[in-house]
This record gives C-alpha cells, sequence and structure tokens, in this order.
C-alpha cells in the first residue's frame, strides 16, 4: 500500500516522518491532515508519535530507527525524550546519540536487520547504532554521495537508491543489505528518495506530487501491493498508466 | 533486391554497462539514469518553461522628432527599423532576460506602421542538474511615442543660455556660406540648439555657456574678428547669491572679402613696410593678406591692427568687369604663384564699340594668356567714394592704374546645374519676415558665386568638406561650354578650350566624400 502525502505543501515526506515496523513519529504541524494519513492507515496497528525534535519539525532527518530501536541527536530536549519513551512500545530502545553529524536520518540507512551509515562518522556512534538497532553497520556511500540516509529509502522487503547509481554499485549494496535495490526517483523526479518518503514493511507514503510510475517502481520494490515482485516493474506498469489517462 | 531497414529505430536494448535504466518519472519509459535526473529529455521540456520569469510584451519609446529610441534611464540612440542597434535595446529592455543564456535573437517582420516590433528570441538554461534547455519564444513590442528633451527643449523658444551672433556689414552672404562650410566641416555646429538668419549674419544659440566660448573660438581661428560679450541677468536667489544670466557673444567679422579691392590709410601703409596704398586682398585667414599687383609686395594685417584703423573696401566683387587679354609680357618678377607681367587689356564691352586699350602691370602673369578674359577693377571707370582713396588721389594721383586685374574669367554657362560634386547646408530659421523675391536671387546668385570660388580655388577647396553628387551623374554632354573632353571623363570638370595645362584646377573624384546625411543637415538640392 503506497500512499501520496503532503506536509504543509512540502512534498519532502521523509523529512517530516519516520516511519518503522513498530512505531512512527510524525512532526507537528499547523493542521493533522499529515498526521490523519498515517492515523487512517496505523491507528490501531503501531502507535504514532506526535513530537518535535529539538524543538524543529524535521523529526525524520534528526532521527534514525527501526522494529528495535530509535536514536535520536544529542539536541534533543528532555521533555521530548520522555514523551517519546512515554509513546511508543517499551520494547523499543531509545538512545541520545552525542554525534557531530547530528542529522542522523541523513547519516544512518537502517531496515531492521542491517545499517548503512556515512562513511566519517564517529566509531562510538556505530557501536551504538549496532547496539540499540541490532543491525550490521556498514560505511557506505550511494553514487558517491555520503548522506546514505538522504539517497537510500530501505523497508526489509527491498529498496530504492539514487538514479545516478551504477549497476556494479546496486549489486554491492544489495548483496550487504541482503534485499533487492532499485535505481529511481520520487516527487516527480527528485533524486532525493530518502528524504522524499518513508517506508515499512507494509506501507509507504511518498510526497503528492509523485507519479504514477514512481509509485508504482515504489510499490513493486517494496512488494506493497498483490503478487508483486521487484522483477516485475513493467507488468504492472501498464494498470497505474492507464489510470493516469483516467 | 536488398531493402536496407536495418538501421532505422534503434530499439532499446536494456542497460548499458553499469549504467542503470531508471523509468522516467512521467512517461514511464526507461532512460539512462546516469544524469542524476529521473525524467527524459522530452518530459523536462514539456514540464519546465524556462522562459516563464520573462516577459512576453514590452514598450519601448520613439520620439517622432528626431527618429531616436529611448533606452532608459536617459539616453536616446538612433537606430533603424530591424537593425543591431535596436535589437539590443529591445533585448535590454526584457526583464529577467539576465538570468538566461540567449543563443539566439532575430526581428520578425510588422509592418512599420503598426506600431509593433516582434522578436524571436531563443534561450538556454539549466532545467535540472545536467540538463540544458533550449526554447525560442517571441515577444512584441509596443512603439509608443515620446516627445525626446532635446525636441522637447527645440520645440520651446527662449531655452537658449547663450547666443553668438555673427555679423559681417557686407552686401553679400558669401563670407557666411565660406563659414557654414568650415562649420561643418569642423562639426562645430554640434552643440547649437538653433542657428537663425538674421540681417548681415547669423546667431547661434546654445544651452550652455561653454559651447558659445567654444565657437567664439573656433571663430576666431578661422576668421578675422572681433568679439564682444555681454549678460543679462535673469534671476538672483538672495540668499544663497545665486545667479542666472545670458550671455550674448557678438562677433564682427571684418567687412573684408576676398578679391576686394582696398584703400589703407597712408599711416598704416608706411608701418607695413611702405607698401603702397592701393591692395587687392589675396586672402582671408585670421588676418588679412593683401598683395599689390604692381610688385607683388604682400603684407596682412592682424585683426588687432585692423581694428586700430578700421577701413572698408573700396570696391568688392559685385563691381568687377570683364576685360580681354590682348598681350601679355612677363617681367620676371615671381612670388609664389604670382608672376609680374605686363598685360595689354581692353574691356569686353568696348570690342566691338571702340579701339581703348590699357596697359596693366598684373600679378597674373602666370595664367593669363592673350585671348583670355580676366575680370578687373576698372578704376578710371568707377566712382569711387572713400576719403582714403581721395586722399591718394589728391598726394599721388598718378600712382592710381587705371586697371586692375583681380582674376582670370572663365567662360561658363549662366548656371551650372550638373557639378558632379556638393556641398552640404545647414538647416537654419530664416528670419521673421519671409525673403523677397530680389533676396532670394540675390541669395542664390551668391550661393553660385561661391560654389565657382570653389572650383576655381584649389586652395579654399582645401578647407572643405565636398561631397559627391550621387543623384546626378553628370554626362560629358553637360559639361560646361568650352570644355575639351581629357582621358579621363570622371576626373574632368571644366578645362578652358584655349589652353589645357593653364585651365581650371579639376576636381577629382578621390578629392569628394561619399555622402552621408546627417541630422540637421539637408542636402542643398533637396531643400
Amino acid at each position: 500500500m503506497a500512499l501520496r502525502a503532503q506536509f504543509e505543501n512540502s512534498n519532502e515526506v521523509g523529512v517530516f516522518a519516520t516511519l518503522t515496523n513498530s512505531y512512527a513519529l510524525v512532526a507537528t504541524g499547523g493542521s493533522m491532515n499529515f498526521y490523519s494519513v498515517f492515523e487512517a492507515e496505523l491507528a490501531d496497528i503501531i502507535p504514532i508519535c506526535h513530537t518535535t525534535i529539538a524543538g524543529t519539525r524535521i523529526v525524520g532527518r534528526l532521527t534514525a530507527g527501526n522494529r528495535k530501536g530509535l536514536l535520536v541527536p544529542t539536541s534533543t530536549t528532555d521533555q521530548e525524550l520522555q514523551h517519546l519513551r512515554n509513546s511508543i512500545p517499551e520494547s523499543v530502545k531509545i538512545q541520545r546519540i552525542e554525534e557531530r553529524l547530528s542529522a542522523l536520518g541523513n547519516v544512518i540507512c537502517c531496515n531492521d536487520h542491517v545499517a548503512l551509515v556515512h562513511p566519517d562518522i564517529e566509531r562510538e556512534t556505530e557501536e551504538i547504532i549496532a547496539d540499540i538497532l541490532g543491525v550490521e553497520v556498514f560505511r557506505q556511500t550511494i553514487s558517491e554521495n555520503v548522506l546514505v540516509g538522504s539517497y537510500c529509502s530501505l523497508s526489509n522487503q527491498g529498496g530504492i537508491v539514487h538514479p545516478k547509481t551504477s549497476i556494479e554499485d546496486q549489486d554491492e549494496l544489495s548483496s550487504l543489505l541482503q534485499v533487492p535495490l532499485v535505481a529511481g526517483s520520487v516527487n516527480r523526479g527528485s533524486p532525493v528518495v530518502g528524504a522524499g518518503m518513508v517506508v515499512n514493511d507494509w506501507m509507504a507514503v511518498t510526497g503528492l506530487d509523485t507519479t504514477a510510475t514512481e509509485l508504482s517502481v515504489v510499490e513493486s520494490v517494496f512488494k506493497l501491493g498483490e503478487g508483486m515482485g521487484p522483477g516485475n516493474v513493467q507488468g504492472s506498469l501498464r494498470d497505474t498508466m492507464v489510470e493516469t489517462f483516467y | 533486391m536488398e531493402i536496407d531497414d536495418s538501421v532505422s529505430i534503434q530499439p532499446f536494448t536494456g542497460q548499458k554497462a553499469s549504467i542503470a535504466t531508471i523509468l522516467c518519472a512521467t512517461c514511464g519509459a526507461p532512460i539512462d539514469g546516469s544524469t542524476g535526473v529521473a525524467m527524459c529529455y522530452d518530459c523536462i521540456k514539456l514540464n519546465v518553461d524556462i522562459s516563464s520569469g520573462i516577459q512576453r510584451e514590452a514598450t519601448i519609446h520613439f520620439c517622432r522628432g528626431c527618429d531616436r529610441w529611448l533606452q532608459p534611464p536617459n539616453h536616446w540612440v538612433a537606430a533603424a527599423l530591424e537593425s543591431r542597434e535596436l535589437l539590443a535595446l529591445c533585448l535590454r529592455r526584457l526583464r529577467g532576460l539576465t538570468k538566461v543564456r540567449i543563443i539566439d535573437a532575430s526581428f520578425i517582420w510588422t509592418e512599420p506602421h503598426s506600431k509593433r516590433i516582434k522578436v524571436k528570441i531563443t534561450v538556454q538554461q539549466e532545467a535540472f542538474e545536467s540538463t540544458i534547455l533550449q526554447q525560442s519564444f517571441e515577444v512584441e513590442y509596443v512603439v509608443a511615442y515620446h516627445q525626446c528633451p532635446d525636441c522637447a527643449k527645440s520645440y520651446t523658444a527662449n531655452t537658449w543660455r547663450a547666443c553668438v551672433q555673427v555679423r559681417q556689414k557686407v552686401p553679400h552672404k558669401r563670407t557666411f556660406l565660406y563659414l557654414e562650410q568650415l562649420i561643418l566641416k569642423h562639426n562645430a555646429h554640434r552643440d547649437t540648439v538653433n542657428i537663425r538668419e538674421a540681417k548681415d549674419g547669423l546667431d547661434f544659440f546654445y544651452s550652455q555657456r561653454n559651447h558659445a566660448t567654444k565657437m567664439v573660438d573656433f571663430l576666431a581661428a578661422v576668421a578675422p574678428v572681433r568679439s564682444q560679450k555681454s549678460s543679462e541677468l535673469i534671476s538672483t536667489d538672495i540668499h544663497t547669491s545665486t545667479k542666472s544670466y545670458k550671455f550674448t557673444y557678438s562677433i564682427e567679422i571684418v567687412p573684408i572679402c576676398k578679391d576686394d579691392l582696398v584703400c589703407i590709410p597712408l599711416k598704416m601703409a608706411r608701418t607695413l613696410g611702405n607698401i603702397p596704398p592701393l591692395l587687392l586682398c589675396n586672402r582671408i585667414g585670421n588676418s588679412i593678406h593683401l598683395l599689390d599687383p604692381n610688385t607683388l609686395q604682400v603684407t596682412d594685417i592682424t585683426t588687432n591692427v585692423y581694428w586700430r584703423a578700421p577701413f572698408s573696401s573700396l570696391a568688392d566683387v559685385s563691381s568687377l568687369v570683364e576685360f580681354i587679354v590682348l598681350d601679355i609680357e612677363p617681367l620676371g618678377a615671381t612670388h609664389g604663384k604670382h608672376v609680374l607681367a605686363d598685360v595689354t587689356v581692353a574691356r569686353a564691352s568696348d570690342m566691338a564699340s571702340n579701339n581703348n586699350t590699357y596697359l596693366v602691370r598684373t600679378h597674373l602673369g602666370g595664367i593669363l594668356h592673350p585671348g583670355d578674359s580676366a575680370l578687373g577693377y576698372h578704376i578710371t571707370g568707377a566712382n569711387l567714394n572713400n576719403e582714403h582713396f581721395a586722399e591718394l588721389e589728391r598726394n599721388a594721383p598718378d600712382r592710381i592704374p587705371d586697371v586692375i586685374l583681380v582674376k582670370k574669367s572663365y567662360p561658363r554657362k549662366k548656371k551650372n546645374k550638373s557639378r558632379a560634386w556638393k556641398l552640404q547646408r545647414m538647416a537654419k530659421d530664416e528670419s521673421e519676415m519671409l525673403p523677397r523675391k530680389q533676396d532670394q536671387e540675390r541669395a542664390e546668385r551668391d550661393y553660385e558665386m561661391f560654389l565657382r570660388d570653389v572650383e576655381e580655388d584649389a586652395e579654399l577647396r582645401g578647407t572643405l568638406a565636398l561631397y559627391k553628387n550621387t543623384r546626378k551623374n553628370p554626362p560629358s554632354g553637360t559639361r560646361m561650354e568650352g570644355v575639351e573632353k581629357t582621358g579621363d571623363e570622371m576626373d574632368v570638370e571644366e578645362t578652358d578650350e584655349d589652353d589645357d595645362e593653364e585651365g581650371l584646377p579639376e576636381i577629382g573624384m578621390d578629392e569628394l566624400l561619399d555622402e552621408f546625411d546627417e541630422l540637421n543637415v539637408r542636402d542643398h538640392d533637396e531643400v
């Protein structure tokens, strides 16, 4: 199930939300529209936490997390941390990280088993990531970009990377992550796939500008539709394209 | 039969080595992901309008009075329709054009009366990270009328700040015709607001005082003048003690012209190397050059010296009489181009009736031949009214010759309409009263005389700018009577029938300039 949403006229959904298999963080906006999109889908499945991080709304870029844990930057206030502890399940470990690269969402890209991180991240941070999120950590770049969190969107089913990523790089990353990868875009051609969408194992939310083609790629690579596999992109494309004509 | 159908359309073969294939975000076509933009070129072209920030309509201002275009903020430039200058001006008017790269711009033809100018512009800009888009569009300009400040000023009376009044108190206009040509050649009239013809001269009006002083300096450099300055207080501010004045420069040109006969005061003659007082004016520069035809002695009188004891001319070109040379005998003395000679002449009008001849000493020995006609002053037959001449008559009546020859005369038609050259004229305001018919005739006669002088005098011609007469190409039949054909037809202006080498100096085509139409200057023939 892939949805389109907009946060206060911005298509960069991944900036204002974090989505995992056990909880979701959504920024507090002027209206509840954005929150409602998540609520409609997730209300009785996983908790949705309406929060700010360090007083800002860019929660998606400042935090990184998966089913087992949540990492927040050191600038997060005690009050916010308390609110997070109260909102999300007990089983999820929350950890504040003292890291120079404080936009954790931009430098960490993870699913429940593996994480790609910025090559310049501190050693302690790398250990904390492995520890809290329970993942294997790899220092990687995506098509020469060090901000792996911005240019890669990952779930346990698959992943999308920057469109420029070469086949060799995709193969290498794919073998590290043990999930199929595809080069693609969101929000009508934007290469910033990490910041442009959020995804977990059964749903994805992309910007409102995302075209039918992009959405079909997203659905197929993250296996969100019925009977879709990453190899079946072309086959399913026809229906979505026909849909756009009406 | 072989049909080469193999090179039609290359089908998409999937992935190139190592470059990921992605789907175009809008049309779903598989494309090469190496650009980093997930959209195919066609879709980018459809979705992105790089010319969106550029105006499609603009207004440009045009002054009808002087045919110039306004280049904001306050420049007025002359440019023809569909010219490069106008295109530059049009492009400069468009806001937002600086953000893109202009590849091409051209005019689309429009009817001039439509007051619309259409320009087709092609621009390039980077649309996404590395995609360069090119786009063409049309811009329509509306031509709006706007009177430029210069024209507004020229239509308003009394806007001048300084005035130069040039006067010469002589009955003809030849000096001013010459002065006009000098001014045109040196472009000395450039700053004038207005030029007006007045009695005995011209008035030049300027918007600034220093322009007027520049004109005064120019006149002082080319003519023997006396100048006087006066200023009129227009207004004064007692608080800041700033005053505004109108300045008037009165310039008087010495009333003696080339070929005039003068009788200088005896006292002055003694100071000038004891020269005989009865002299011919040989040339006018910024002093008066006088020549004694009896001895070839020359002298020049500077402006200061002249105004200390002014004298008027005894006789001018209008009283020249035609003589026929009967015999000539060079005496050997020469001075420059002048050759002293004794010549026997008879009045042309006497030729049929009597046998009166005059033995005259002249400086024209080099160019006169028996049978030629020459112009001169017939002193014995003239009633001259001048105090210095009267004094001379009293003291030394024997030193006054009967005849003084001035120049050689060339046979011509009444009016030579077909000159191969022409002069520019300045546009002037006439004085308030319409010229009378005889005044007009006199002006025409003066102009014709001046043109003849230009033809005959190479030295004078060197100081002027002569233009090719493009409208009339004088064929050989329209030449003056008595003109012989020489080798180079184009070069021939006129030659005398009798003496080839002694003929008029010819005006070669290489001396003439190609015509150009300057603002404010109208061609004489078209007036």
